[in-house]
């Protein structure tokens, strides 16, 4: 009787161990990212636009990182979810058995190289090309980061859109088939629509990666903390953390703004995440 | 189908075109990535490589640190993270009567999904380093990981100890086991599909992290012992090719640790896919 009360104890030591982290996670980063903050003024630290923390006069604006990292994830969207979501209705209802297997291991293969390796790749292929279109002096900048970035979030849009797609009642569609639309029309017009909880979803999830990607793109945009512009070195939250916080002196004020920075991008995603919810929830009533 | 006028046939011929394209292009993203890897780095891999490790004095290149650092980092997070998540899961679908607990769990392991790696990073350095006192180094390294891979093993866990049926419990209930004995002779054995699948999973994980590891695990590419490793500054795989790659400017070297990389990532696919039709055949 003891060992099965001891085993009891044990595991749901296990279970408080899991929710302490994700406490201490959130407490550490606030009680981390605070003191900066604090020193530097909220208005000053999130719509100042120069960083230069080590300029003779320092200055902590992060407004350049924000919009930048606001600016890449929209353009990562706006490029990865339509071609992501179309290749998904492809798999999910034109492609026959056999290519939608490849297809899919294909997806999944992209899925899971690890994000250095996209940096690296941007890097030989995508900058040069870039540098020599626009004849810039470098071709790492907005534009390159968008472009890995878009590549990196469409696996989890296809997959998860993949899945909603597939989830559509077969009887919507022979409905919509008798009445006499075409395949193509029924994918668009009703599969499409059935499936858009599941879509959104798909797209939250996205955004969720490319905001909290650092490693692919620190590789291929140059990391200046300027504001952004497409075809201008630019510095994401992410990459800013990245960067820096291997020279940044412990305790001093960049180090503690660096703290900030993920007391930021961690807030983004505790909102996102929010978001997420609240569309699954939604999709979950409606069906 | 000859009833369509031009137009609606027109849109869908131009749809179905599209759709194709979409696909191929997708397809052709993944071969461009594939192919630039091996074409680049393939060439690069030679025995040298792999058995030696970077020397200034020699002027010479080698990975095995990096190699080494990887296992050790796996075997690390594994260790820790594999008996913790595994228990929370076994707590949460066996033991726990509080529901609201369950949903304080769910939620916990879902919010660490959704974090990025980078903020890992920073709280692992924070916590592992700054508070606790370690070396950067596979310990602090490692223990960042646990955090981050410890949502996927409870879940994958949780989601094949559900799939054990009810009567399985009974049964050995009714035999007059104990709640301890049930779980370790008819729950678990019938549930290590899943739990195999967790592992797969999370291994991947810690295989392709880098950012987590910047600041836990460190830049060092000196070979070291295992236990002289864990508290020694450590790099593996992925944080070398990103040093070669950005700071060494070996592009080369840095393809060939890709190449790695890649058919790391490819077998690992190929195992969690075997052991999830295992358990679909099962279920």
């Amino acid at each position: 009787m003891a060992l099965e009360n001891g085993m009891k104890l044990l595991f749901l030591v296990c279970g408080i161990v899991s929710v302490a982290f994700v406490l201490l996670i959130s407490v550490y980063l606030i009680i981390a990212g605070l003191p900066a903050i604090r020193e530097i003024g909220l208005g000053n630290f999130l719509f100042g636009t120069r960083w230069a923390a080590t300029a003779a006069e320092p200055s902590y604006g992060i407004l350049p990182f924000i919009l930048t990292s606001v600016y890449g994830t929209a353009g990562a969207v706006v490029l990865g979810v339509p071609l992501g979501i179309l290749t998904a209705v492809f798999l999910a209802k034109v492609a026959p058995p056999k290519l939608a297997g490849i297809l899919h291991t294909a997806v999944e293969l992209l899925a899971g190289i690890p994000s250095v390796v996209y940096g690296l790749v941007g890097m030989i292929l995508l900058v040069p090309a870039i540098q020599r279109i626009f004849s810039l002096s470098s071709g790492a900048c907005l534009l390159a980061a968008i472009i890995v970035l878009a590549i990196m979030i469409l696996p989890p849009v296809i997959n998860v859109s993949e899945t909603a797609l597939r989830a559509v009642p077969k009887e919507y569609e022979e409905a919509s088939l008798a009445l006499g639309a075409t395949k193509m029309e029924t994918w668009f017009r009703v599969s499409l629509h059935a499936a858009k909880s599941g879509i959104a979803a798909a797209v939250v999830m996205g955004i969720g990666r490319a905001i909290g990607e650092a490693m692919a793109i620190i590789m291929v945009s140059g990391n200046v903390a300027n504001m952004p512009s497409l075809t201008q070195s630019v510095r994401f939250l992410t990459t800013a953390i990245a960067s820096e916080m291997s020279y940044a002196a412990y305790g001093s004020l960049q180090r503690q703004a660096l703290f900030s920075i993920g007391l930021v991008l961690f807030l983004f995603i505790m909102l996102l995440n929010a978001f997420l919810n609240l569309v699954i929830k939604r999709g979950g009533k409606q069906s | 189908m000859n009833c369509l006028s031009a137009k609606r046939k027109f849109r869908d011929g131009f749809l179905k075109i599209l759709l194709s394209i979409c696909a191929a292009l997708t397809a052709g993203l993944l071969v461009v990535i594939i192919g630039t890897i091996l074409l680049r780095g393939v060439g690069g891999l030679t025995w040298k490589l792999l058995t030696s490790q970077t020397s200034y004095l020699a002027n010479t290149i080698g990975i095995l640190p990096n190699i080494l650092n990887t296992l050790y980092m796996i075997m690390v997070a594994m260790v820790i993270a594999l008996p913790v998540g595994v228990g929370a899961a076994i707590y949460l679908t066996e033991y726990a009567a509080n529901a609201r607990f369950v949903r304080l769990v769910e939620f916990a392991t879902e919010t660490l999904t959704g974090i990025p790696s980078i903020i890992f990073g920073l709280v692992g350095m924070l916590l592992f380093i700054q508070i606790m006192g370690l070396q950067q180094g596979i310990l602090a390294g490692g223990l960042t990981l646990v955090v981050m891979v410890l949502p996927t093993v409870i879940r994958t866990t949780q989601e094949s100890l559900k799939t054990v049926p009810a009567a399985y419990r009974e049964g050995a209930l009714a035999l007059g086991s104990g709640k301890w004995r049930m779980i370790r002779t008819v729950v678990l054995p019938n549930a290590m599909d899943g739990i195999i699948t967790g592992c797969i999973l999370s291994v991947g994980r810690i295989v392709g992290e880098s950012a987590a590891l910047l600041f836990t695990a460190g830049f060092g590419l000196v070979l070291n012992g295992f236990i002289e490793s864990l508290q020694s500054s450590s790099a593996t795989l992925t944080v070398a090719l990103y040093i070669y790659a950005s700071e060494r400017g070996e592009t080369g070297v840095a393809f060939s640790i890709a190449c790695i990389l890649l058919a790391l990532t490819f077998l690992l696919n190929l195992a969690a896919n075997q052991a999830g039709k295992h358990l679909k055949r099962r279920g």
